[in-house]
């Protein structure tokens, strides 16, 4: 069983993440499009943390019977992964847009130079 | 705030709506003395720009007409431009809320009074721009929204069943958070004044906007009304909206709508840029 301590404690941050990244939203730092992942990830940490007999019964899928938190790193490390991954697809977008903003800039100065 | 302002009420009682009269209204005298724009978002709508652009300078030829090109792919540009429009042409497609918003900056930057918005996919006739006009040119709205659901002009618009599902909820959410009856929360037929336009310039939401839209003009205490009107079948092109992608907005639009709720809100001045 997982030690009462690691629950409480893994329910509170996870539950933070979800505050910050809601607050995040709200002063305009951080755009929904961009946030969903982060809150579907606190969310799920929280539900995990929170409901103990649900992560050993998850633990005991996977065989783990020594200690059911590994599943809590397990699933916290993929959603990290899929937000990584997340961020290099919009990085990927962005500079392309980038250098077509410059080329773009760099057409029209021309062109109001020229006349 | 008192139930007596009925600010996102619909205006017309459906009697005098679209489906009652033979031909909408032509364009408003009041509207000579008013600097005008139509602002037209397209999206590879080569084949319906042109019609569009004509059907607005048929009902007032005094509305300039800007098409925003959102990164179209075919001749969408050159289509508009070949009828003699204005067209702010986007480097890469920003989605319909940058796009719309690149023209009320356009409006709001060069001093117009009156801003129409009109779809370039053809859904939105220009003919029924008078309906959406009027309350604004009385003075009685900030921003008037034709509604497909307001009055009996409901029955005319088809759509799939996922999209209309998702279109009620929307509107249901939406008029228990601004505490009035909405009915057509993703209308973009829309009529506004300066302060109207001030506010979309300054801030205006992106990828599925009406709906935040709708919220936020609520919380800056503008004045909305929705006005019924019809809708036609998309005249060419494709609606950029699949199922899996409007599950995907929902959720997006939900969050959104909920966490605006905790933002202060600004009054939108003219001299406030």
């Amino acid at each position: 069983m997982t030690p009462l301590k690691v629950s409480i404690a893994g329910a509170v941050a996870s539950f933070v993440l979800v505050l910050v990244v809601l607050e995040l939203i709200r002063s305009h730092r951080l755009r929904e499009r961009y946030a969903l992942l982060w809150l579907v990830t606190g969310i799920v940490l929280t539900v995990l943390s929170a409901w103990r007999d649900g992560l050993n019964t998850i633990a005991g899928w996977f065989g783990i019977r020594s200690y059911p938190p590994a599943v809590l790193f397990a699933v916290g490390l993929l959603f990290i992964l899929a937000v990584l991954l997340h961020y290099s697809t919009v990085i990927s977008r962005l500079s392309d847009q980038n250098v077509l903003l410059a080329q773009r800039l760099a057409l029209l100065e021309d062109e109001l130079r020229g006349d | 705030m008192s139930s007596s302002d009925a600010t996102l009420s619909r205006v017309k009682p459906a009697a005098t709506g679209p489906a009652a009269t033979a031909a909408p209204p032509a364009a408003d005298p009041r509207l000579r003395e008013l600097r005008r724009v139509a602002i037209v978002p397209a999206l590879n709508e080569e084949d319906a720009i042109a019609s569009v652009i004509d059907e607005i300078r048929a009902f007032d030829p005094g509305l300039d007409v800007v098409v925003v090109d959102d990164g179209s792919t075919d001749g969408t540009t050159r289509a508009a431009r070949a009828r003699g429009a204005r067209v702010l042409r986007l480097p890469f497609n920003l989605g319909i809320g940058g796009a719309v918003q690149t023209g009320f900056r356009l409006a709001f930057e060069q001093g117009y009074d009156i801003a129409v918005r009109v779809d370039g996919d053809g859904q939105h006739d220009p003919a029924q721009l008078g309906y959406v006009l009027d309350p604004v040119l009385n003075g009685e709205a900030d921003i008037a929204v034709g509604s497909r659901f307001a009055g009996d002009a409901a029955s005319g618009y088809q759509s799939s069943r996922s999209r209309r599902i998702g279109i009620r909820l929307l509107a249901l959410v939406v008029s228990r958070i601004v505490r009035r009856r909405v009915t057509d929360t993703t209308s973009g037929f829309q009529a506004l004044n300066r302060d109207g336009i001030a506010l979309f310039a300054r801030d205006y939401p992106h990828d599925y906007p009406e709906v935040e839209a709708t919220v936020m003009v609520f919380r800056h205490r503008l004045r909305m009304v929705e006005v019924p009107v019809e809708m036609r079948e998309r005249a060419g092109g494709r609606s950029s909206i699949t199922t899996l992608r409007s599950v995907y907005y929902m959720v997006k639009v939900l969050l959104a709508i909920f966490v605006g709720l905790f933002r202060r809100n600004v009054v939108p001045r003219e001299a406030s840029k």
